[in-house]
Protein backbone atom coordinates (compact mmCIF):
# COMPACT_ATOMS: atom_id res chain seq x y z
CA UNK A 1 0.00 0.00 0.00
CA UNK A 2 1.48 3.36 -1.01
CA UNK A 3 2.17 6.00 1.58
CA UNK A 4 1.57 8.77 -0.95
CA UNK A 5 -1.52 10.86 -0.28
CA UNK A 6 -2.76 11.04 -3.85
CA UNK A 7 -6.22 12.34 -3.00
CA UNK A 8 -6.74 14.71 -0.11
CA UNK A 9 -10.21 15.87 0.97
CA UNK A 10 -9.04 19.51 1.35
CA UNK A 11 -5.76 19.78 -0.53
CA UNK A 12 -7.10 17.94 -3.57
CA UNK A 13 -5.30 15.68 -6.00
CA UNK A 14 -1.52 15.37 -6.02
CA UNK A 15 -0.18 17.60 -8.79
CA UNK A 16 1.63 15.83 -11.61
CA UNK A 17 5.35 15.92 -11.06
CA UNK A 18 8.31 14.53 -12.96
CA UNK A 19 9.38 11.06 -11.80
CA UNK A 20 13.14 10.56 -11.48
CA UNK A 21 15.31 7.64 -10.40
CA UNK A 22 18.02 7.69 -7.76
CA UNK A 23 19.99 5.13 -5.82
CA UNK A 24 20.12 4.56 -2.09
CA UNK A 25 22.83 2.17 -0.92
CA UNK A 26 23.21 0.89 -4.51
CA UNK A 27 19.53 0.06 -5.02
CA UNK A 28 17.47 2.02 -7.49
CA UNK A 29 14.28 3.87 -6.49
CA UNK A 30 11.85 6.33 -8.05
CA UNK A 31 10.73 9.63 -6.59
CA UNK A 32 9.48 13.02 -7.76
CA UNK A 33 11.93 15.67 -8.85
CA UNK A 34 12.43 18.42 -6.23
CA UNK A 35 10.48 16.71 -3.48
CA UNK A 36 12.59 16.28 -0.36
CA UNK A 37 14.90 13.29 -0.40
CA UNK A 38 13.53 12.29 3.01
CA UNK A 39 10.01 12.21 1.55
CA UNK A 40 11.11 10.25 -1.52
CA UNK A 41 12.79 7.65 0.69
CA UNK A 42 9.79 7.35 3.01
CA UNK A 43 7.47 6.97 0.02
CA UNK A 44 9.64 3.96 -0.85
CA UNK A 45 9.10 2.75 2.72
CA UNK A 46 12.70 3.47 3.68
CA UNK A 47 12.89 4.70 7.26
CA UNK A 48 16.44 3.78 8.22
CA UNK A 49 18.73 6.44 6.79
CA UNK A 50 21.95 5.62 8.62
CA UNK A 51 23.52 3.77 11.51
CA UNK A 52 24.92 5.62 14.46
CA UNK A 53 28.65 6.35 14.17
CA UNK A 54 29.47 4.79 17.51
CA UNK A 55 26.68 2.43 18.60
CA UNK A 56 25.65 1.27 15.13
CA UNK A 57 21.95 1.62 16.03
CA UNK A 58 19.59 2.57 13.20
CA UNK A 59 18.38 6.15 12.75
CA UNK A 60 15.85 7.96 10.57
CA UNK A 61 14.31 11.40 10.26
CA UNK A 62 13.22 13.11 13.46
CA UNK A 63 12.32 16.79 12.91
CA UNK A 64 11.98 16.88 9.10
CA UNK A 65 12.89 20.60 9.04
CA UNK A 66 16.65 20.73 9.38
CA UNK A 67 17.03 21.14 13.15
CA UNK A 68 18.19 17.76 14.45
CA UNK A 69 20.66 16.40 11.88
CA UNK A 70 19.37 12.85 12.45
CA UNK A 71 18.74 12.43 8.70
CA UNK A 72 22.30 12.99 7.49
CA UNK A 73 23.35 10.91 4.50
CA UNK A 74 25.99 11.20 1.85
CA UNK A 75 24.86 12.58 -1.52
CA UNK A 76 27.00 12.19 -4.62
CA UNK A 77 29.97 11.62 -2.32
CA UNK A 78 29.36 14.63 -0.05
CA UNK A 79 28.98 13.52 3.56
CA UNK A 80 26.67 14.78 6.29
CA UNK A 81 23.93 16.24 4.09
CA UNK A 82 20.44 16.58 5.63
CA UNK A 83 17.98 14.48 3.60
CA UNK A 84 15.02 16.52 4.85
CA UNK A 85 16.41 19.75 3.34
CA UNK A 86 17.62 18.29 0.04
CA UNK A 87 15.46 18.43 -3.10
CA UNK A 88 15.62 15.15 -5.02
CA UNK A 89 17.33 15.21 -8.41
CA UNK A 90 17.54 12.50 -11.04
CA UNK A 91 20.50 10.09 -10.76
CA UNK A 92 21.34 11.18 -7.24
CA UNK A 93 23.62 8.72 -5.49
CA UNK A 94 22.61 8.49 -1.85
CA UNK A 95 24.46 6.43 0.72
CA UNK A 96 24.01 5.71 4.41
CA UNK A 97 26.64 6.54 6.92
CA UNK A 98 27.51 3.56 9.05
CA UNK A 99 29.25 2.72 12.26
CA UNK A 100 32.79 4.04 12.38
CA UNK A 101 35.73 1.94 13.58
CA UNK A 102 35.98 3.99 16.78
CA UNK A 103 38.77 3.02 19.13
CA UNK A 104 37.58 1.77 22.50
CA UNK A 105 36.97 4.68 24.77
CA UNK A 106 36.32 4.14 28.40
CA UNK A 107 34.29 7.23 29.18
CA UNK A 108 31.21 5.35 30.33
CA UNK A 109 32.55 4.15 33.65
CA UNK A 110 33.57 7.65 34.71
CA UNK A 111 30.37 9.21 33.37
CA UNK A 112 27.72 6.98 34.79
CA UNK B 1 24.66 45.69 -0.37
CA UNK B 2 21.18 45.26 0.98
CA UNK B 3 19.15 47.65 3.07
CA UNK B 4 17.77 44.67 4.88
CA UNK B 5 18.41 40.96 5.18
CA UNK B 6 15.72 38.76 6.62
CA UNK B 7 16.63 35.33 7.92
CA UNK B 8 13.59 33.07 7.72
CA UNK B 9 10.81 32.97 5.12
CA UNK B 10 7.96 32.04 7.44
CA UNK B 11 4.90 34.27 7.82
CA UNK B 12 6.92 36.79 9.88
CA UNK B 13 9.84 37.03 7.44
CA UNK B 14 7.66 37.13 4.31
CA UNK B 15 5.34 39.81 5.69
CA UNK B 16 8.31 41.90 6.82
CA UNK B 17 9.88 41.52 3.36
CA UNK B 18 6.68 42.71 1.69
CA UNK B 19 6.39 45.67 4.05
CA UNK B 20 10.02 46.75 3.55
CA UNK B 21 9.81 46.38 -0.23
CA UNK B 22 6.61 48.42 -0.32
CA UNK B 23 8.55 51.19 1.42
CA UNK B 24 11.20 51.04 -1.29
CA UNK B 25 13.95 49.13 0.50
CA UNK B 26 16.20 46.51 -1.05
CA UNK B 27 15.35 43.24 0.61
CA UNK B 28 16.92 39.78 0.63
CA UNK B 29 15.36 36.79 2.35
CA UNK B 30 17.50 33.80 3.28
CA UNK B 31 16.07 30.42 4.26
CA UNK B 32 17.57 26.97 4.54
CA UNK B 33 14.38 25.18 3.50
CA UNK B 34 13.60 24.40 -0.15
CA UNK B 35 10.25 26.18 -0.13
CA UNK B 36 9.28 29.57 1.28
CA UNK B 37 6.61 29.63 4.01
CA UNK B 38 8.34 28.18 7.08
CA UNK B 39 6.01 26.35 9.44
CA UNK B 40 3.03 27.98 7.77
CA UNK B 41 3.41 25.44 4.93
CA UNK B 42 2.14 22.53 6.98
CA UNK B 43 -0.88 24.23 8.54
CA UNK B 44 -4.35 23.08 7.66
CA UNK B 45 -7.43 23.65 9.78
CA UNK B 46 -11.03 24.75 9.60
CA UNK B 47 -11.64 28.28 10.85
CA UNK B 48 -14.66 29.34 12.90
CA UNK B 49 -16.34 30.72 9.75
CA UNK B 50 -16.09 27.29 8.11
CA UNK B 51 -13.36 28.18 5.61
CA UNK B 52 -10.07 26.26 5.57
CA UNK B 53 -6.73 27.81 6.51
CA UNK B 54 -4.49 26.24 3.90
CA UNK B 55 -0.86 27.01 4.73
CA UNK B 56 0.44 26.06 1.30
CA UNK B 57 -1.82 28.58 -0.43
CA UNK B 58 -1.16 31.27 2.18
CA UNK B 59 2.61 30.78 1.73
CA UNK B 60 2.34 30.95 -2.05
CA UNK B 61 0.37 34.20 -1.86
CA UNK B 62 2.91 35.87 0.42
CA UNK B 63 5.87 34.60 -1.60
CA UNK B 64 4.37 35.78 -4.91
CA UNK B 65 3.62 39.20 -3.48
CA UNK B 66 7.21 39.53 -2.24
CA UNK B 67 8.68 38.40 -5.57
CA UNK B 68 6.47 40.88 -7.43
CA UNK B 69 7.86 43.66 -5.24
CA UNK B 70 11.42 42.69 -6.16
CA UNK B 71 12.44 40.83 -3.00
CA UNK B 72 15.46 38.55 -3.61
CA UNK B 73 15.14 35.01 -2.25
CA UNK B 74 18.00 32.69 -1.30
CA UNK B 75 16.46 29.32 -0.45
CA UNK B 76 18.36 26.15 0.51
CA UNK B 77 20.82 28.51 2.20
CA UNK B 78 21.54 27.78 5.87
CA UNK B 79 22.90 30.70 7.92
CA UNK B 80 25.51 29.51 10.38
CA UNK B 81 26.96 32.74 11.75
CA UNK B 82 26.31 36.46 11.97
CA UNK B 83 28.72 39.13 13.00
CA UNK B 84 28.77 42.92 13.29
CA UNK B 85 31.67 44.63 11.58
CA UNK B 86 31.67 48.39 12.13
CA UNK B 87 28.08 49.31 11.41
CA UNK B 88 27.43 46.44 8.99
CA UNK B 89 26.01 42.99 9.63
CA UNK B 90 27.88 40.13 7.99
CA UNK B 91 25.76 37.05 7.39
CA UNK B 92 27.63 33.80 6.75
CA UNK B 93 25.84 31.02 4.88
CA UNK B 94 26.77 27.69 3.36
CA UNK B 95 26.85 29.43 -0.02
CA UNK B 96 27.84 33.09 0.12
CA UNK B 97 28.46 35.85 2.61
CA UNK B 98 26.05 38.78 2.73
CA UNK B 99 26.24 42.28 4.19
CA UNK B 100 23.50 44.59 5.36
CA UNK B 101 22.70 47.55 7.59
CA UNK B 102 19.48 46.07 8.97
CA UNK B 103 19.10 42.47 10.00
CA UNK B 104 15.80 40.82 10.85
CA UNK B 105 15.82 37.44 12.55
CA UNK B 106 12.60 35.55 11.84
CA UNK B 107 13.84 32.03 12.46
CA UNK B 108 10.65 30.76 14.11
CA UNK B 109 10.37 27.93 16.59
CA UNK B 110 11.75 24.46 17.22
CA UNK B 111 10.16 21.44 18.87
CA UNK B 112 11.30 20.26 22.26
CA UNK B 113 12.05 16.53 22.24
CA UNK B 114 10.77 14.13 24.90
CA UNK B 115 13.34 11.40 25.43
CA UNK B 116 11.57 8.07 26.01
CA UNK B 117 13.15 4.61 25.79
CA UNK B 118 13.23 3.70 22.09
CA UNK B 119 12.83 7.25 20.81
CA UNK B 120 15.79 7.05 18.42
CA UNK B 121 14.26 4.16 16.43
CA UNK B 122 13.50 5.00 12.80
CA UNK B 123 9.77 5.69 12.62
CA UNK B 124 9.80 7.93 15.70
CA UNK B 125 9.52 11.58 14.71
CA UNK B 126 8.42 14.93 16.05
CA UNK B 127 4.76 15.79 15.55
CA UNK B 128 5.79 18.61 13.20
CA UNK B 129 7.74 16.16 11.05
CA UNK B 130 4.57 14.15 10.51
CA UNK B 131 2.65 17.34 9.67
CA UNK B 132 5.17 18.40 6.99
CA UNK B 133 5.42 14.89 5.53
CA UNK B 134 1.66 14.57 5.22
CA UNK B 135 0.49 18.03 4.21
CA UNK B 136 3.51 19.43 2.34
CA UNK B 137 5.20 16.38 0.82
CA UNK B 138 2.01 14.32 0.70
CA UNK B 139 3.66 11.21 2.09
CA UNK B 140 2.08 9.54 5.12
CA UNK B 141 4.46 9.02 8.06
CA UNK B 142 3.09 5.47 8.22
CA UNK B 143 -0.17 3.58 8.19
CA UNK B 144 -0.90 3.57 11.90
CA UNK B 145 0.69 5.78 14.52
CA UNK B 146 0.53 6.84 18.13
CA UNK B 147 1.13 10.37 19.41
CA UNK B 148 3.00 10.97 22.67
CA UNK B 149 2.15 14.32 24.24
CA UNK B 150 -1.24 15.96 24.49
CA UNK B 151 -1.25 19.66 23.64
CA UNK B 152 -2.66 22.19 21.17
CA UNK B 153 -0.28 21.25 18.40
CA UNK B 154 -0.59 17.49 18.73
CA UNK B 155 -4.39 17.65 18.84
CA UNK B 156 -4.48 19.82 15.72
CA UNK B 157 -2.02 17.66 13.80
CA UNK B 158 -3.76 14.43 14.86
CA UNK B 159 -6.81 15.74 13.06
CA UNK B 160 -4.72 16.64 9.98
CA UNK B 161 -3.27 13.12 9.88
CA UNK B 162 -6.75 11.70 10.13
CA UNK B 163 -7.85 13.89 7.19
CA UNK B 164 -5.10 12.35 5.07
CA UNK B 165 -6.26 8.86 5.94
CA UNK B 166 -3.65 7.99 8.55
CA UNK B 167 -4.90 5.81 11.39
CA UNK B 168 -4.04 7.17 14.87
CA UNK B 169 -4.22 4.63 17.70
CA UNK B 170 -4.40 7.35 20.35
CA UNK B 171 -2.82 10.41 21.92
CA UNK B 172 -1.21 9.50 25.24
CA UNK B 173 1.03 11.13 27.83
CA UNK B 174 4.74 10.45 28.16
CA UNK B 175 5.77 8.52 31.26
CA UNK B 176 6.52 10.82 34.16
CA UNK B 177 10.20 11.53 34.65
CA UNK B 178 12.36 14.52 35.52
CA UNK B 179 12.24 15.82 32.00
CA UNK B 180 8.63 15.19 31.02
CA UNK B 181 7.42 16.56 34.36
CA UNK B 182 4.47 18.87 33.55
CA UNK B 183 3.65 17.26 30.22
CA UNK B 184 3.20 13.94 32.06
CA UNK B 185 0.93 15.31 34.79
CA UNK B 186 -2.71 14.60 33.92
CA UNK B 187 -4.11 17.62 35.78
CA UNK B 188 -1.70 20.08 34.15
CA UNK B 189 -2.39 18.56 30.74
CA UNK B 190 -6.13 18.73 31.27
CA UNK B 191 -5.65 22.38 32.19
CA UNK B 192 -3.96 23.12 28.87
CA UNK B 193 -6.39 20.94 26.97
CA UNK B 194 -9.27 23.09 28.12
CA UNK B 195 -7.91 25.83 25.91
CA UNK B 196 -8.35 23.73 22.79
CA UNK B 197 -11.87 22.83 23.83
CA UNK B 198 -13.36 25.04 21.11
CA UNK B 199 -11.69 22.81 18.52
CA UNK B 200 -13.04 19.63 20.03
CA UNK B 201 -16.40 18.26 19.10
CA UNK B 202 -16.37 16.21 22.27
CA UNK B 203 -18.99 16.92 24.86
CA UNK B 204 -16.73 15.88 27.69
CA UNK B 205 -14.02 18.38 26.86
CA UNK B 206 -16.50 21.10 25.93
CA UNK B 207 -18.59 20.68 29.05
CA UNK B 208 -15.41 20.34 31.03
CA UNK B 209 -13.98 23.61 29.87
CA UNK B 210 -17.00 25.44 31.23
CA UNK B 211 -17.08 23.55 34.49
CA UNK B 212 -13.44 23.11 35.27
CA UNK B 213 -12.40 26.66 35.96
CA UNK B 214 -11.01 25.90 39.40
CA UNK B 215 -8.47 23.41 40.62
CA UNK B 216 -10.88 21.34 42.65
CA UNK B 217 -13.00 20.73 39.59
CA UNK B 218 -9.92 19.87 37.58
CA UNK B 219 -8.91 17.29 40.14
CA UNK B 220 -12.39 15.83 39.82
CA UNK B 221 -12.16 16.08 36.05
CA UNK B 222 -9.04 13.93 35.98
CA UNK B 223 -10.44 11.52 38.53
CA UNK B 224 -13.60 10.97 36.54
CA UNK B 225 -11.84 11.13 33.20
CA UNK B 226 -12.92 7.88 31.53
CA UNK B 227 -10.30 5.13 31.73
CA UNK B 228 -10.60 4.54 27.99
CA UNK B 229 -10.22 8.20 27.18
CA UNK B 230 -12.50 10.56 25.33
CA UNK B 231 -12.50 10.94 21.58
CA UNK B 232 -11.67 14.00 19.51
CA UNK B 233 -12.34 13.51 15.80
CA UNK B 234 -12.77 9.85 16.67
CA UNK B 235 -9.19 9.63 18.00
CA UNK B 236 -8.90 8.48 21.64
CA UNK B 237 -7.22 10.99 23.94
CA UNK B 238 -5.74 9.11 26.89
CA UNK B 239 -5.14 11.29 29.91
CA UNK B 240 -4.90 8.22 32.11
CA UNK B 241 -2.39 6.27 30.08
CA UNK B 242 1.29 6.89 29.53
CA UNK B 243 3.82 5.50 27.09
CA UNK B 244 6.56 3.58 28.88
CA UNK B 245 8.58 2.47 25.90
CA UNK B 246 8.73 2.44 22.12
CA UNK B 247 9.87 -0.96 20.89
CA UNK B 248 11.16 -2.50 17.68
CA UNK B 249 14.16 -4.46 16.45
CA UNK B 250 15.50 -2.02 13.83
CA UNK B 251 12.48 0.25 13.36
CA UNK B 252 9.28 1.07 15.29
CA UNK B 253 7.03 -1.96 15.80
CA UNK B 254 4.89 -0.70 18.65
CA UNK B 255 4.65 1.02 22.02
CA UNK B 256 4.08 -0.20 25.54
CA UNK B 257 1.48 1.85 27.32
CA UNK B 258 0.28 1.67 30.95
CA UNK B 259 -2.44 3.17 33.11
CA UNK B 260 -1.43 6.00 35.40
CA UNK B 261 -2.89 7.56 38.54
CA UNK B 262 -4.19 11.13 38.53
CA UNK B 263 -0.74 12.16 39.76
CA UNK B 264 0.93 10.49 36.79
CA UNK B 265 2.33 7.37 38.52
CA UNK B 266 2.31 4.12 36.58
CA UNK B 267 -0.06 1.42 37.87
CA UNK B 268 1.89 -1.85 38.02
CA UNK B 269 0.59 -4.66 35.84
CA UNK B 270 -1.48 -2.43 33.56
CA UNK B 271 1.04 -2.48 30.69
CA UNK B 272 -0.19 -3.35 27.22
CA UNK B 273 1.40 -3.30 23.76
CA UNK B 274 -0.04 -1.41 20.81
CA UNK B 275 1.29 -2.22 17.33
CA UNK B 276 2.08 0.87 15.22
CA UNK B 277 4.53 1.65 12.43
CA UNK B 278 5.27 5.21 13.50
CA UNK B 279 5.27 7.31 16.66
CA UNK B 280 5.08 11.10 16.99
CA UNK B 281 6.54 12.98 19.91
CA UNK B 282 4.94 16.30 20.80
CA UNK B 283 7.07 18.06 23.40
CA UNK B 284 5.92 21.60 22.67
CA UNK B 285 7.60 24.51 20.91
CA UNK B 286 10.34 26.93 21.94
CA UNK B 287 11.73 30.02 20.18
CA UNK B 288 14.64 29.23 17.83
CA UNK B 289 16.91 32.06 18.85
CA UNK B 290 20.52 30.86 18.53
CA UNK B 291 21.43 33.45 15.92
CA UNK B 292 20.29 36.25 18.23
CA UNK B 293 22.52 34.84 20.97
CA UNK B 294 25.52 35.37 18.69
CA UNK B 295 24.93 39.13 18.64
CA UNK B 296 25.19 39.68 22.38
CA UNK B 297 21.50 40.57 22.58
CA UNK B 298 20.24 40.02 26.17
CA UNK B 299 17.80 37.13 26.69
CA UNK B 300 14.99 36.55 29.17
CA UNK B 301 13.27 33.35 30.18
CA UNK B 302 9.53 33.83 29.85
CA UNK B 303 7.50 30.67 30.20
CA UNK B 304 4.36 32.11 28.61
CA UNK B 305 6.38 32.81 25.45
CA UNK B 306 7.85 29.32 25.30
CA UNK B 307 11.33 29.83 26.81
CA UNK B 308 14.30 32.14 26.28
CA UNK B 309 13.51 35.09 24.04
CA UNK B 310 15.80 37.90 22.84
CA UNK B 311 14.98 41.22 24.50
CA UNK B 312 12.81 43.34 22.20
CA UNK B 313 10.16 46.04 22.33
CA UNK B 314 6.69 46.34 20.82
CA UNK B 315 8.23 47.67 17.63
CA UNK B 316 10.28 44.49 17.22
CA UNK B 317 13.60 46.22 17.86
CA UNK B 318 16.31 44.68 20.01
CA UNK B 319 18.80 46.74 22.03
CA UNK B 320 21.47 45.78 19.47
CA UNK B 321 21.65 48.50 16.85
CA UNK B 322 20.23 47.40 13.50
CA UNK B 323 18.97 44.05 14.82
CA UNK B 324 15.25 43.27 14.66
CA UNK B 325 13.22 40.18 15.55
CA UNK B 326 9.72 39.00 14.55
CA UNK B 327 7.57 35.91 14.73
CA UNK B 328 8.05 32.88 16.94
CA UNK B 329 11.65 33.82 17.82
CA UNK B 330 9.95 36.36 20.13
CA UNK B 331 7.46 33.86 21.60
CA UNK B 332 5.31 30.96 20.47
CA UNK B 333 2.08 32.03 18.78
CA UNK B 334 0.11 31.24 15.63
CA UNK B 335 0.93 32.25 12.06
CA UNK B 336 -1.35 35.29 11.94
CA UNK B 337 0.36 36.86 14.95
CA UNK B 338 3.76 36.10 13.40
CA UNK B 339 2.69 37.87 10.19
CA UNK B 340 1.42 40.87 12.17
CA UNK B 341 4.78 41.09 13.94
CA UNK B 342 6.54 40.89 10.57
CA UNK B 343 4.64 43.96 9.43
CA UNK B 344 5.65 45.88 12.56
CA UNK B 345 9.30 44.88 12.10
CA UNK B 346 9.17 45.91 8.44
CA UNK B 347 7.88 49.36 9.34
CA UNK B 348 10.51 49.77 12.08
CA UNK B 349 13.24 48.87 9.62
CA UNK B 350 11.87 51.32 7.05
CA UNK B 351 11.85 54.00 9.74
CA UNK B 352 15.46 53.27 10.68
CA UNK B 353 16.36 53.44 6.99
CA UNK B 354 15.20 57.05 6.91
CA UNK B 355 11.67 56.65 5.54
CA UNK B 356 9.51 59.37 7.03
CA UNK B 357 6.00 59.59 8.43
CA UNK B 358 5.74 56.04 9.56
CA UNK B 359 4.81 56.72 13.19
CA UNK B 360 1.07 56.44 12.58
CA UNK B 361 1.52 53.27 10.51
CA UNK B 362 3.66 51.76 13.23
CA UNK B 363 1.15 52.57 15.92
CA UNK B 364 -1.64 51.01 13.85
CA UNK B 365 0.45 47.92 13.14
CA UNK B 366 1.19 47.42 16.85
CA UNK B 367 -2.52 47.72 17.60
CA UNK B 368 -3.31 45.29 14.78
CA UNK B 369 -0.84 42.82 16.30
CA UNK B 370 -2.57 43.02 19.68
CA UNK B 371 -5.99 42.53 18.07
CA UNK B 372 -4.76 39.52 16.09
CA UNK B 373 -3.48 38.01 19.33
CA UNK B 374 -6.82 38.56 21.03
CA UNK B 375 -8.75 36.85 18.21
CA UNK B 376 -6.25 34.05 17.64
CA UNK B 377 -7.78 30.67 16.95
CA UNK B 378 -4.77 28.77 18.25
CA UNK B 379 -3.20 29.91 21.50
CA UNK B 380 -0.09 28.00 22.49
CA UNK B 381 -0.02 29.43 26.00
CA UNK B 382 -3.18 30.70 27.70
CA UNK B 383 -1.23 33.51 29.43
CA UNK B 384 0.62 34.75 26.35
CA UNK B 385 -0.58 38.31 26.99
CA UNK B 386 1.13 38.47 30.33
CA UNK B 387 4.30 37.08 28.74
CA UNK B 388 4.21 39.91 26.20
CA UNK B 389 3.76 42.42 29.02
CA UNK B 390 6.73 40.99 30.89
CA UNK B 391 9.16 41.31 28.00
CA UNK B 392 8.01 44.91 27.50
CA UNK B 393 8.71 45.57 31.21
CA UNK B 394 12.15 44.01 30.84
CA UNK B 395 12.77 46.36 27.93
CA UNK B 396 11.77 49.41 29.95
CA UNK B 397 13.99 48.32 32.79
CA UNK B 398 16.88 47.83 30.38
CA UNK B 399 16.44 51.39 29.11
CA UNK B 400 16.86 52.74 32.65
CA UNK B 401 20.46 51.52 32.81
CA UNK B 402 21.49 51.43 29.15
CA UNK B 403 21.40 53.70 26.16
CA UNK B 404 19.91 52.24 23.05
CA UNK B 405 20.58 53.78 19.66
CA UNK B 406 17.09 53.92 18.17
CA UNK B 407 16.76 55.38 14.72
C1 LIG C 1 6.58 21.90 13.79
C2 LIG C 1 5.71 23.12 13.97
C3 LIG C 1 4.34 23.03 13.68
C4 LIG C 1 3.53 24.14 13.84
N1 LIG C 1 2.20 24.06 13.53
C5 LIG C 1 1.39 25.12 13.71
C6 LIG C 1 0.01 25.05 13.40
O1 LIG C 1 -0.50 24.00 13.00
N2 LIG C 1 -0.75 26.17 13.58
C7 LIG C 1 -0.21 27.35 14.04
O2 LIG C 1 -0.92 28.36 14.15
N3 LIG C 1 1.09 27.42 14.34
C8 LIG C 1 1.90 26.35 14.20
N4 LIG C 1 3.22 26.44 14.52
C9 LIG C 1 3.72 27.69 15.07
C10 LIG C 1 4.46 28.43 13.97
O3 LIG C 1 5.75 28.60 14.46
C11 LIG C 1 3.78 29.72 13.62
O4 LIG C 1 2.49 29.48 13.16
C12 LIG C 1 4.50 30.49 12.48
O5 LIG C 1 4.81 29.65 11.39
C13 LIG C 1 5.74 31.17 12.96
O6 LIG C 1 6.22 31.97 11.93
P1 LIG C 1 7.70 32.51 11.87
O7 LIG C 1 7.76 33.33 10.63
O8 LIG C 1 8.06 33.14 13.15
O9 LIG C 1 8.65 31.23 11.74
P2 LIG C 1 8.63 29.86 10.80
O10 LIG C 1 7.32 29.80 10.12
O11 LIG C 1 9.04 28.84 11.69
O12 LIG C 1 9.76 30.22 9.76
C14 LIG C 1 11.11 30.28 10.11
C15 LIG C 1 11.98 30.00 8.90
O13 LIG C 1 13.33 30.29 9.23
C16 LIG C 1 14.16 29.35 8.63
N5 LIG C 1 15.42 29.29 9.39
C17 LIG C 1 15.57 29.10 10.72
N6 LIG C 1 16.87 29.11 11.06
C18 LIG C 1 17.57 29.31 9.91
C19 LIG C 1 18.97 29.43 9.60
N7 LIG C 1 19.90 29.35 10.56
N8 LIG C 1 19.32 29.62 8.32
C20 LIG C 1 18.38 29.72 7.34
N9 LIG C 1 17.05 29.63 7.58
C21 LIG C 1 16.65 29.43 8.84
C22 LIG C 1 13.38 28.07 8.66
O14 LIG C 1 13.81 27.18 7.66
C23 LIG C 1 11.94 28.54 8.46
O15 LIG C 1 11.53 28.45 7.12
C24 LIG C 1 4.08 25.34 14.34
C25 LIG C 1 5.45 25.41 14.64
C26 LIG C 1 6.26 24.31 14.45
C27 LIG C 1 7.73 24.40 14.80
S1 LIG D 1 15.25 15.20 10.20
FE1 LIG D 1 16.04 16.67 11.56
S2 LIG D 1 17.55 17.61 10.32
FE2 LIG D 1 16.57 16.29 8.94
Amino acid sequence: MTLRVTDHPILGKLEKKKAVTFTFNDKQYTGYEDESLAAALLANEIRTLRHHEESGSSRGIYCNIGHCFECRVSINGKQGVRACLTPLKGNMIVESHGKLPTPVRDWRSSDE
Amino acid sequence: MNNVIIIGSGPAGLTAAITCAQKGLEVSVIDEYMKPGGRLLGQLYEQPDGSWWNGINESKKLFQQAVNLGVQFYLETPVFNIEKKDSLWVVYTDKETFQTTNLLLATGAAEAPVPIPGWTLPGVMSIGAAQIMTNVHRVKPGNRGLIIGINVLSSAIAMELKLAGVDIACLALPKNNQITHESAHPKKVLDSLLHVAHMAPSTFVKLGSKLMKNNFMKELGVTFYPRNGVKMWDIPIQLKKAVIEIYGEQEVEGVTIASISSKGEVIEGSEENIAVDFVCIAGGLYPLAELAALTGCPFHYIEELGGYVPLHNEQMMTPVEGLFVAGNITGIEGAKVAAAQGKIAGLSIAKRSGKHQLDEDLKDAVQQGADTRKNAYIQFHPEVDSGRRRIQEEWEEYLVNNTVQFF
